[in-house]
């Protein structure tokens, strides 16, 4: 009875090795399971997800006007200080002043991606892009003015 | 066709004309001298290339394959690498002990390496006791270990040490005796007649269940001799960091590195020959046809591929086998494998007075 | 200043050895391959065998609570992400729901489908990423890369409808913050499929291999008194036959109308809270099964004022993370912040069990029992 037990013991034994090691071979012998991606190679067929929260950007239409009519919603949603709106006043034809933004500074090196900003934009003036391959040399880079020289605000957008 | 057997003979024949026997002698000591370490360096890079690409094609990965076609120099370049590292020995170590393990470890590899038959009558030293001659030496190795776990002054490494010395000279046992069912049917300890004795047919083959059991248990306990998971209980980086060699940088961690590819290269070079017939060719019976197919390929060839095959199924082990714990591991051999081959031996022995074996 | 000192010096829980040289103490990190972070244990050693193990945390303490005090109701669940970041839908759900419930707040049906479906797939991705770090914890490296192509299309789901791959933020008070992705059903459909052929295949790779069942069987015994006893949540628990799971005994959002089963083991052992995982990832499977098909129309968000104020008074939210219970407490003063926050966080009761489950056991099983409890060491921490 005992031996019969030993037996039946390595027997069992023998065989869950051999069930693992069916399954490591068959992934050694199909080459097509293979998941890998050559990443910097197929930079042109990456497929990122269109929401994939990369970076802030502001959209400028063809006449190079943007939505942003500097109310500072998202500096205040933003958890980490990365949003610097600095305002200034266009005086219009009929002598009053209107409040425009001079700069909409973005610090990337701050931002955690989360998002909160787009979220409590009112006039959808922001969005995050899909891009990631954000590093650089020089630290200054990553702070950035999303505006776009001598960019106006589009009309109709209060 | 050439055979390395005649460039041997070739070499020597040369030799002998141009000088006088002393001098050949010497010569050709310093040429098998640098061929062994020609062939060390080979096989240290392939061995690691092909245990990355296995592994790699396992975990449904692509391996190497940036540093030459299908990343084959990417081993070169490591090496390379690990050259220029500094050569770091810690304060703590015991100085002369901690650069002497690895370079131990590493002559004991090649020492092993002068009995194996590479191809027809081309060896190092056909010595009589060939079999007895290899377990002696590689029990050896595991003095190097010891000696870098103990004198690199870190608990990890003399942890890792310990273990590796328990399991080594357990798993011994079951290596030598599995050894010894062949040496049995052989009548015989030199590795030449062994592999002649295997003439038509290989002993895994004619020496029935118990040649197949012996069989196993060397690959297991070769396994285990090399210190490969699953029983690579002395590194086990998820326990001890690195083992033995945690404190081990640049060259002499590469000594290390190296030492264990050459030894599961001759672990399994000793299997090939012992169990399947060597450099002899695939013979079956009577079939002439096929035997006169079989003789064209060189026996280098066949060899290699014995030899590599085995060591294929020794990674295969590790990439798919969790390891033992320390206990299980002295279990395993004092339960398991050293009765089962000491009764295989038994069996093995009445089948060869009672002559079943031809 | 000299008590502090003092205090430091102090002979730590280290029985006093019988004679000098008798154990051997060594730091399994805060660097290990073991300890998946940076978690630091001193064990004390008797040759293989543990005599005792203390864990020193802090390496990657980041005051979360304390942060989280100085943001708004909006502002502070994306912090949360990074304390269990392997389940951080479900950190910020838990927030989510203690500051609905201060707001009083009726969260859409579609949103409550929508985060539930969402908690579930965070759950099956966390407990995959385990199995394989577990299995690699053994020493075999493939489940790990299997898992990992596993949890990949996971990730892959949600950020094609959340927009990240780990720290998602996801969930807003009163909803989620974007509606699904068109293509999220059809995935999740594929995705289920597949996971339950991944499953079959995980069997066959590790939990049938008799090394395996040898590593784990009987090692990091917790019975059911001492789990309750450290205040052990989760799959730890549920391994030594405790029920406790939040889903189950205070349901929040939709989960008292589904239909799942709360995974009891009762073998105590390391083999018993692998299993409950495994279990659970099919139960997690059967719980989007339930949902994906049935997400109904309407609003993803409901409408919240601008700046959000809690009133004053104290609210306390538990949900079931991966790893166990976590419960956010806020005290509000009636402010724009809340005036204290705390996480309850399964991780840190779990390891405090650690040192009654290995004492007395070899190296190789405190390996094997810490991978059960599934530390998540910023989430011990925060």
């Amino acid at each position: 009875m005992f031996i019969k037990n030993y037996i039946k013991e390595v027997f069992g034994a023998v065989k869950s090795l051999w069930t693992g090691m069916r399954m490591t071979g068959y992934y050694f012998t199909h080459k097509k399971e293979v998941i890998t991606e050559q990443y910097p190679d197929n930079r042109a067929t990456l497929q990122l997800a269109e929401r994939f929260r990369g970076e802030v950007v502001m959209p400028h239409d063809e006449n190079n006007q943007h939505a942003c009519t500097g109310c500072s919603a998202c500096e205040i949603a933003c958890p980490n200080a990365t949003i610097k709106i600095i305002n200034k006043f266009d005086i219009l034809p009929d002598g009053k002043k209107k409040k425009a933004i001079d700069k909409f500074v973005y610090h990337l090196e701050l931002c955690t991606m989360c998002g909160l900003c787009v979220e409590a934009c009112p006039t959808s003036a922001i969005k995050m892009a899909n891009t990631f391959e954000h590093s650089v040399y020089d630290r200054r880079q990553l702070t950035k003015t999303l505006n776009q020289p001598g960019s106006k605000i589009r009309e109709g957008v209060e | 066709m050439i055979s390395l057997e005649k460039i041997a003979t070739l070499i020597d024949g040369w030799l002998h004309q141009h000088f006088n026997d002393v001098i050949t002698l010497l010569i050709e000591c310093v040429l098998v001298g640098v061929g062994a370490i020609a062939l060390f360096a080979l096989l240290g890079l392939g061995l690691v290339w092909m245990e990355r690409k296995v592994a790699a094609l396992m975990q449904i990965r692509m391996g190497p394959n940036r540093v030459g076609p299908k990343g084959i120099f990417q081993t070169s370049a490591d090496t390379l690498k690990l050259i220029m590292k500094e050569g770091l020995t810690p304060d703590g170590a015991d100085k002369l002990l901690f650069n002497l393990a690895p370079v131990l470890v590493i002559i004991v590899a090649m020492l092993i390496l002068a009995p194996i038959a590479f191809a027809k009558n081309f060896q190092i030293w056909d010595i009589n006791i060939g079999v007895l001659y290899v377990s002696a030496v590689s029990s050896m190795s595991v003095i190097g270990i010891l000696m870098a776990g103990w004198s690199s002054g870190n608990k990890y490494a003399l942890l890792g040490a310990m273990r590796s010395g328990a399991q080594i000279v357990s798993y011994e046992l079951s290596a030598g005796i599995s050894v010894l069912t062949i040496v049995v049917l052989t009548g015989s300890l030199q590795i030449s007649e062994i592999v002649q004795s295997q003439q038509t047919g290989w002993w895994i083959f004619k020496g029935h269940i118990p040649a197949i059991i012996a069989f196993v248990i060397f690959i297991i306990a070769a396994t285990a001799e090399t210190n490969r998971a699953p029983f690579d209980l002395a590194e086990a980086e998820s326990e001890l960091t690195a083992g033995f060699h945690t404190e081990y940088s640049g060259m002499k961690f590469a000594l290390f590195f190296l030492a264990e590819y050459i030894n599961i290269f001759i672990v399994c070079a000793i299997g090939a020959t012992l169990f399947l017939g060597g450099w002899m060719p695939l013979h079956i019976g009577n079939v002439q046809a096929f035997n006169h197919a079989m003789d064209y390929i060189p026996s280098s060839i066949w060899f290699l591929g014995k030899t590599l095959f085995l060591i294929f199924v020794i990674m295969w082990f590790r990439w798919t086998f969790p390891r033992l714990r320390v206990d299980q591991l002295l279990n395993l051999e004092w339960k398991y494998l050293l009765p089962i081959s000491l009764v295989n031996l038994l069996v093995m022995t009445v089948i060869a007075i009672l002559g079943w074996h031809l | 200043m000299f008590r502090q000192t003092e205090i430091i010096n102090q002979p730590s829980t280290i029985p006093p050895s019988k004679e000098e040289g008798e154990y051997l103490t060594i730091n399994v990190g805060p660097q290990h391959p073991a300890t998946h972070g940076v978690l630091h244990l001193v064990i004390t050693l008797s040759g293989e065998t543990i005599i005792n193990i203390e864990p020193h945390l802090g390496y990657i303490h980041r005051s979360i609570e304390k942060m989280c005090e100085s943001l708004s109701y909006r502002q502070f669940i994306y912090v949360t992400s990074r304390m269990d970041y392997l389940s951080s839908h479900i950190n910020n759900h838990a927030c989510a729901l203690v500051v609905e419930k201060g707001l009083q707040v009726e969260v859409p049906q579609r949103a409550q489908y929508i985060r539930v479906i969402m908690d579930e797939l965070t759950r099956i991705a966390s407990h995959s990423l385990w199995w394989g770090a577990m299995a690699m914890d053994l020493g075999a490296f493939t489940p790990f890369f299997h898992a990992f192509r596993e949890r990949e299309a996971i990730n892959e789901i949600m950020e094609e409808t959340c927009g990240a791959r780990l720290t998602m933020n996801y969930m807003v008070p009163g909803g989620v913050m974007v509606d699904l992705h068109p293509n999220f059903q059809q995935k999740t459909k594929a995705l289920i499929q597949a996971y339950y052929n991944r499953l079959d295949e995980w069997d066959e790779l590790v939990t049938g291999n008799i090394i395996f069942q040898n590593r784990m069987k009987g090692v990091g015994m917790l019975s059911a008194e001492n789990a309750i006893s450290y205040g052990c949540t989760g799959p730890v628990a549920r391994g030594s036959g405790v029920s406790c799971d939040v889903r189950k005994i205070y349901p929040y959002e939709i989960y008292n109308q589904l239909q799942f089963d709360e995974i009891l083991e009762t073998g105590c052992d390391s083999l018993a809270r692998y299993n409950v995982r495994l279990k659970e990832i099919r139960q997690s499977l059967k719980i989007v099964e339930q949902l994906i098909d049935n997400i109904p129309e309407g609003e993803f968000q409901a409408k919240t004022k601008a700046v959000l104020k809690l009133p004053k008074g104290e609210f306390y939210q538990r949900v079931e993370t991966a790893r166990g219970e976590l419960g956010v407490y806020i005290v509000s003063e009636g402010g724009t912040t809340p005036y204290r926050i705390k996480f309850r966080s399964p991780g840190f009761s779990n390891l405090s069990a650690l040192n009654h489950m290995v004492k007395g056991s070899k190296i190789g099983d405190l390996i094997a029992a810490m991978g059960t409890l599934d530390l998540v060491i910023p989430d011990i921490d925060r």
